[in-house]
């Protein structure tokens, strides 16, 4: 469904990704993880369009995405809940899930698509009116969690759901998000640090640091977590000793 | 007593003027991060377009001698216009600009403005007689209000309920207020950026022709430079409300215009040709102790 290949994104000199590849198959979930500073953030920015590879190339069924405005991306069908959750803090909850349906022709699916997410988020019903700054970090994941898929889209891509929130909270987020792969057919990209919630939850994995796709496998092939490990901290290599305690230091684990 | 309420008709009368030209540079710099200085040539432009081009002295009346009805949506329509073209021409060649640039390129369009006016209608101000029978006082209790000043007051009035009630009911207006607060995120959800861009031009077009009109008929003259000293005291006014927040440029509006009057009724003879002076002082000491504004904006996220 998700085709990159070998894309390079910098920010002025600074190189964020140098050649990264990842693809993603129709009904999957595929799990990106690794340091602060890795590349994730910049490559799910790169799919949605926030940020232009200068080479390489992303196909969305088939079609090139490199280029196109995000708005234009989204109504190809990829949804984007970025890192930090970004919730419309004075506009109420009813208002920021109904943002993500204006651009859909079928008003009458939006609105029923409306109702359906407050099924999934019953909490978000009782606070309709509320502005979302109001809600608890939980709440708001929820919110945008609903209000990406308010765009009705084919691929999710979450960054970091699990940023800033209760274990607990983060449980439930990693419920709904499964109960809505079930439920809706998504295919899902997340980005995580966690390497552990991970393992239970994906079909496949990458590991990226410093740009680059270190390892990639099936979840099921990696559930020691041994080789993740040496993915993630870059052990093994020969100049382990710069970048261990450079990566060591950016890990919240 | 009736000479304070007769200074606060005139106050509420000179800050309308400010607060809607401070809402239209408000509502640009909410989505854009653009202060646009040639907010105040719009102004300018829509005053223009009731006569006739032509370097006479005296001005003939053209759109200005339609009524009323035919005259707002008409000069509306105008200076809608022109914002449009000026986005479409200048301000979206920049998007990735910074905030300064993109004040520098308003300055810039501002002086192709205004110079384009003064080739095409001459340098010397001309006198227009616009609704000169609002002129007449309305006499309430021993108070004299000038009609004009009520036609004013209404005016803005009906214009930011009816701008609040935009932003507040209608799906435009949602994601206007969605690609203030968070611009980057609006997009990431199908927000079309330059539809919203469009849009807020337009708005503000119509702000600067409302507030032409009203300004036109309350000073009877024209000239290339009048709408210069409106767009500085409405961009204070905006600063001292609260940058990026609306009800901050209506409430900015209506404290410059409150205290330009108030130091003109009250200041002593000798000090009243330098109130402007005292009104900077005011604005000074007021960002000393509100440095984001009377109203802070709730979310004054960078766009990138």
């Amino acid at each position: 469904m998700l085709e990159i290949d070998n894309i390079h994104v910098n920010y002025g000199r600074l190189q964020a990704l140098r050649g990264v590849s990842i693809t993603v198959a129709e009904g999957e979930v595929v799990c990106l993880v690794g340091p602060n500073g890795a590349g994730k953030s910049t490559t799910l920015a790169a799919i949605a369009g926030g940020v232009t590879p200068h080479a390489g190339s992303i196909k969305l069924q088939g079609r090139g995405l490199v280029g196109l405005p995000p708005e234009a991306i989204t109504r190809l069908g990829v949804s984007l809940v970025p890192e930090g959750r970004h919730v419309f803090a004075t506009l109420t909850v009813a208002e920021n899930l109904r943002i993500g349906g204006f651009q859909r022709r079928d008003r009458g699916g939006a609105a029923a698509d409306f109702e359906r997410m407050l099924g999934h988020f019953p909490r978000l019903r009782e606070r309709l009116q509320q502005p979302a700054g109001q809600l608890s970090g939980g709440e708001q994941q929820m919110l945008v969690i609903g209000r990406a898929l308010m765009t009705r889209p084919r691929l999710v891509m979450v960054d970091e759901p699990s940023l800033g929130l209760a274990p607990m909270i983060v449980d439930q987020v990693y419920e709904i998000l499964l109960s809505l792969r079930r439920s809706d057919g998504l295919t899902l990209l997340i980005n995580e640090q966690s390497s552990k919630r991970v393992l239970q939850f994906a079909d496949r994995i990458y590991v990226l640091r410093g740009g680059r796709i270190q390892l990639h496998d099936r979840a099921s092939n990696l559930q020691d977590g041994k080789a993740i490990m040496e993915a993630y901290f870059g052990f093994g290599e020969q100049p382990a000793a710069a970048a261990g305690p450079a990566a060591l230091g950016g890990v919240a684990e | 007593m009736i000479g304070f309420l007769q200074n606060l008709i005139d106050a509420l009368s000179l800050g309308s003027l400010y607060a809607l030209a401070g809402l239209g540079i408000g509502l640009l710099f909410g989505i854009l991060r653009l202060t646009n200085f040639a907010h105040g040539d719009f102004i300018t432009f829509g005053a223009y377009a009731l006569i006739v081009p032509s370097l006479d002295v005296m001005a003939t009346k053209f759109i200005g001698g339609w009524p009323w009805y035919l005259m707002l949506p008409v000069v509306a329509a105008l200076v809608v216009v022109m914002a449009l073209l000026s986005d479409l021409l200048v301000f979206r060649k920049l998007r990735q600009a910074s905030a300064p640039t993109l004040m520098i390129a308003s300055f810039a369009l501002g002086y192709i403005i205004q110079n384009t006016i003064l080739m095409v209608y001459g340098a010397r101000p001309k006198a227009i007689d616009m609704w000169s029978n609002l002129q007449q006082q309305v006499t309430i209790g021993e108070l004299r209000v000038p009609q004009l000043q009520l036609v004013t007051i209404g005016a803005t009035v009906v214009l930011m309920v009816g701008l609040s009630l935009f932003l507040g009911r209608t799906s435009y207006g949602v994601q206007m207020r969605a690609a203030a607060e968070d611009f980057r995120m609006a997009r990431y959800l199908g927000i079309k950026a330059n539809f919203v861009i469009g849009l807020a031009f337009a708005i503000s077009g119509v702000l600067a022709a409302m507030t032409a009109l009203l300004f036109v008929s309350q000073t009877g003259t024209l000239s290339h430079m009048m709408g210069v000293p409106l767009m500085l005291f409405a961009f204070i006014a905006t600063v001292i409300g609260g940058m990026g927040s609306l009800v901050g440029a209506v409430v900015g509006g209506f404290a410059v215009g409150f205290v330009s009057v108030m130091l003109q009724a009250y200041l002593p003879e000798d000090l009243r040709s330098f109130r402007d002076a005292f009104v900077f002082t005011v604005v000074i000491v007021v960002l000393l102790f509100r440095p984001s504004g009377l109203i802070r904006a709730k979310a004054l996220v960078q766009r990138v």
